[in-house]
């Protein structure tokens, strides 16, 4: 196992590396001078080289890469060209909004999707699969955005139930904070949920006809531990994989729902900082998010192996 | 396989065993079975009829797709749902055709037990094999976790598993097919049932590992007085196990008798083409191949009023296409209206 951990671990930094150069380029091959951003009406020559001196821009790329990179580590990520604030310190106040209305999500999609695509899987060819199925589609196909207008619209103002925006931290008042992102992380968890369901239904029924789910139901053993011990458990190995790959659109699902709820996360901050083309900002974001990303699937590997011991005890070896 | 010759082991039977008069241990009356499927109703099994004694092994003989593990499955309800069954079940007088989810959930793996054909698939990947057996005692037992462990290393001890200490808590892919077939056979007699059911059990193995599933099969047998019903195709593992044998052809059981006599006498000539169709040493010297049995065995929408073996049989009368032949005789029951009489060795 922990050759394994540390195997993943290296190729996770590995992969980090490479997006720190992609970010990096990729900012810099954005159309538009920086200089001239930060310059606004002023074009005076003289300036505009006094501005590219004093953020390196001047300098080789291969040296401004290694100043990016030197300075992220100590955990500096520049100063926001709009603001004049610690990109850090911007990141700080955002990230965990953003963290928490994402998990708050995935903990919604999670319980929705699993238990639907289970009474999909178990009550197939019957009303309950249809209803399932129905719902999934729904999920699927109506787009965020407009979910997230007409909650607001009949939820919020019209029937009063969940605000409308805003966010109370968590540790200010617990209640609030929560009764704030309800509304948010349904929205947010709602396509997600019907992939997952999608998903759990077709791994379940394939783990249901499975020769092992034969021997459980000959054991003499009750529905609830067939279903619930023996099938589930072989089909959260694939609806782990397809929660790991669908944390992307979750990212993305994040910019709109904290824009549509006001939330003052991390998409927000995104939207922002490309709108007012606040570089620094939009490096330091981008590699935030592939950093997540990296992460994320790291932990989905290592879940992995948590639940199909085949995984582990390879790694063992 | 070695030449398919019956071992004397009528006399060495179980502890249990009962002389052929007493009450059977599994009685089945009647057993049909029929599958729903999209293009209409398809008959696998026909009034199948055959009992098995205290400690008795009874093979159950045919060509794949002949309705021996639909037999099999049926029997404690096992099929899935576009199954019908009808007939009776009887397991030590308890009915169960129709016995409620209940009743038959408490006697699966109490009463009876399975063991598959699959030992690779059979076990599920994410538990420990100790895990798996100790779930049947819990379920049906109620021993705790702690208890049930403790008894899933005896009984893989039972069945032959070497350092079971250490095995128990391994998972199934650590383990050969070999391995996890006594697992499976260790799940399977964790609560002393009286009929184990042995579906195939050592057909996806390689030969060297059959005769180590067939013994350990044949000690529990004498150990613990199981009755076994095996499912198998290959004649080389009813002579080595099986008391008494009931050929089945196109869900019909078309003869039965005791294991010597069947080998000895084949009646029914789609027995003695199975016979003929088994390799064995010296007795195709010469011809260089096996006698076969021109054709399949047919998908039957419905069962004929006819002898179902009738368009392959070397030995079809009229008769046999206009009325079915029922199985008559007492020891060694025959459904044919022209069965073989001279012993088949002579041909």
């Amino acid at each position: 196992m922990r050759r394994y951990l540390l195997g993943r671990l290296w190729q996770s930094a590995v992969t980090l590396l490479l997006a720190t150069i992609v970010v990096f380029l990729g900012v810099r091959a954005l159309p538009g001078d920086p200089a001239l951003a930060l310059a606004g009406e002023d074009r005076d020559p003289e300036s505009l080289r006094a501005i590219r001196e004093q953020y390196g821009l001047d300098d080789s790329l291969l040296v401004q890469f290694w100043q990016f990179v030197s300075h992220a580590v100590r955990g500096d990520l520049g100063t926001s060209i709009r603001t004049g604030e610690s990109v850090t310190g911007m990141l700080r106040g955002a990230l965990p909004v953003t963290l928490e209305l994402s998990m708050l999500a995935i903990a919604v999609a999670g319980l929705v999707g699993v238990g639907a695509g289970v009474i999909a899987a178990v009550y197939r060819g019957r009303p309950a699969e249809w209803a399932a199925n129905a719902l999934a589609l729904l999920g699927l196909s109506v787009p965020n955005f407009w979910l997230g207008l007409m909650a607001i619209l009949y939820l919020s103002v019209a029937m009063g139930l969940f605000p409308a925006s805003g966010f109370v931290p968590f540790f200010e008042d617990p209640i609030a904070n929560l009764h704030h992102l309800v509304l948010p992380a349904l929205i947010l968890g709602t396509g997600l949920a019907a992939v997952i369901m999608r998903q759990t239904r077709s791994s379940m029924l394939d783990a249901l006809s499975a020769d092992y789910i034969r021997t459980a139901e000959a054991k003499g053993l009750p529905s609830s531990a067939v279903i619930g011990r023996h099938a589930l458990r072989n089909s959260l190995i694939v609806v782990v994989t397809i929660v790991g790959l669908q944390l992307g659109a979750l990212i993305s699902g994040a910019v709109v729902t904290e824009r549509i709820f006001a939330l003052p996360g991390f998409g927000k901050l995104t939207v922002d900082a490309v709108f007012q083309r606040d570089y620094p900002v939009i490096q330091a974001v981008v590699l935030v998010t592939a950093t997540a990303y990296i992460v994320i699937n790291l932990l989905v590997d290592l879940l992995y192996s948590v639940i199909d011991p085949r995984i582990r005890v390879r790694g063992e070896a | 396989m070695s030449m398919p010759m019956p071992k004397a082991n009528n006399g060495s039977a179980g502890p249990g065993r009962s002389s052929a008069s007493a009450a059977p241990v599994l009685r089945v009356r009647d057993l049909s079975v029929t599958f729903r499927t999209e293009d209409g109703r398809i008959s696998a099994v026909d009034n199948v009829d055959f009992e098995v004694a205290d400690g008795e092994v009874l093979a159950v003989v045919g060509e794949s797709g002949c309705g021996k593990s639909v037999t099999a499955m049926s029997l404690a309800g096992l099929l899935p749902r576009t199954a019908t069954v009808e007939g009776s079940v009887q397991l030590d007088g308890v009915e169960l055709i129709g016995a409620g989810k209940r009743t038959l959930r408490s006697i699966r793996g109490r009463e009876i037990a399975y063991i598959f054909q699959e030992p690779m698939t059979s076990l599920n990947p994410v538990f420990t094999v100790g895990r798996q057996i100790g779930e049947v005692l819990g379920v049906h037992n109620g021993l705790s976790r702690a208890a049930a462990r403790r008894r899933a290393v005896e009984l893989l001890k039972l069945v032959g598993i070497p350092s079971a200490e250490r095995r128990v808590d391994d998972y199934p892919h650590q383990l050969s097919g070999g391995m996890r077939q006594r697992v499976m056979i260790a799940m399977a007699v964790a609560c002393d049932p009286k009929v184990l059911i042995a579906d195939e059990p050592t057909t996806a193995l390689d030969v060297t590992i059959q005769a180590g599933i067939l013994d350990v099969l044949r000690e529990l047998r004498e150990r613990l007085g199981t009755s076994i019903v095996l499912i198998t195709h290959d004649l080389g593992v009813v002579a080595d196990l099986a008391d008494r044998v009931a050929v089945m052809y196109a869900g019909r059981v078309v003869e039965t008798a005791e294991v010597h006599d069947l080998f000895a006498r084949p009646t029914h000539p789609y027995t003695a083409g199975l016979l003929g169709a088994s390799p064995s040493a010296g007795r195709h010297a010469g011809t260089d191949r096996l006698n076969e049995i021109p054709g399949l065995v047919p998908v039957l929408a419905e069962q004929p009023d006819a002898c179902t073996f009738a368009d392959r049989c070397p030995r079809a009368l009229d008769t046999c296409t206009t009325k079915q032949p029922l199985l008559t005789g007492d020891a060694h029951q025959v459904a044919c209206w022209n069965p073989v009489r001279e012993p088949v060795e002579a041909r």
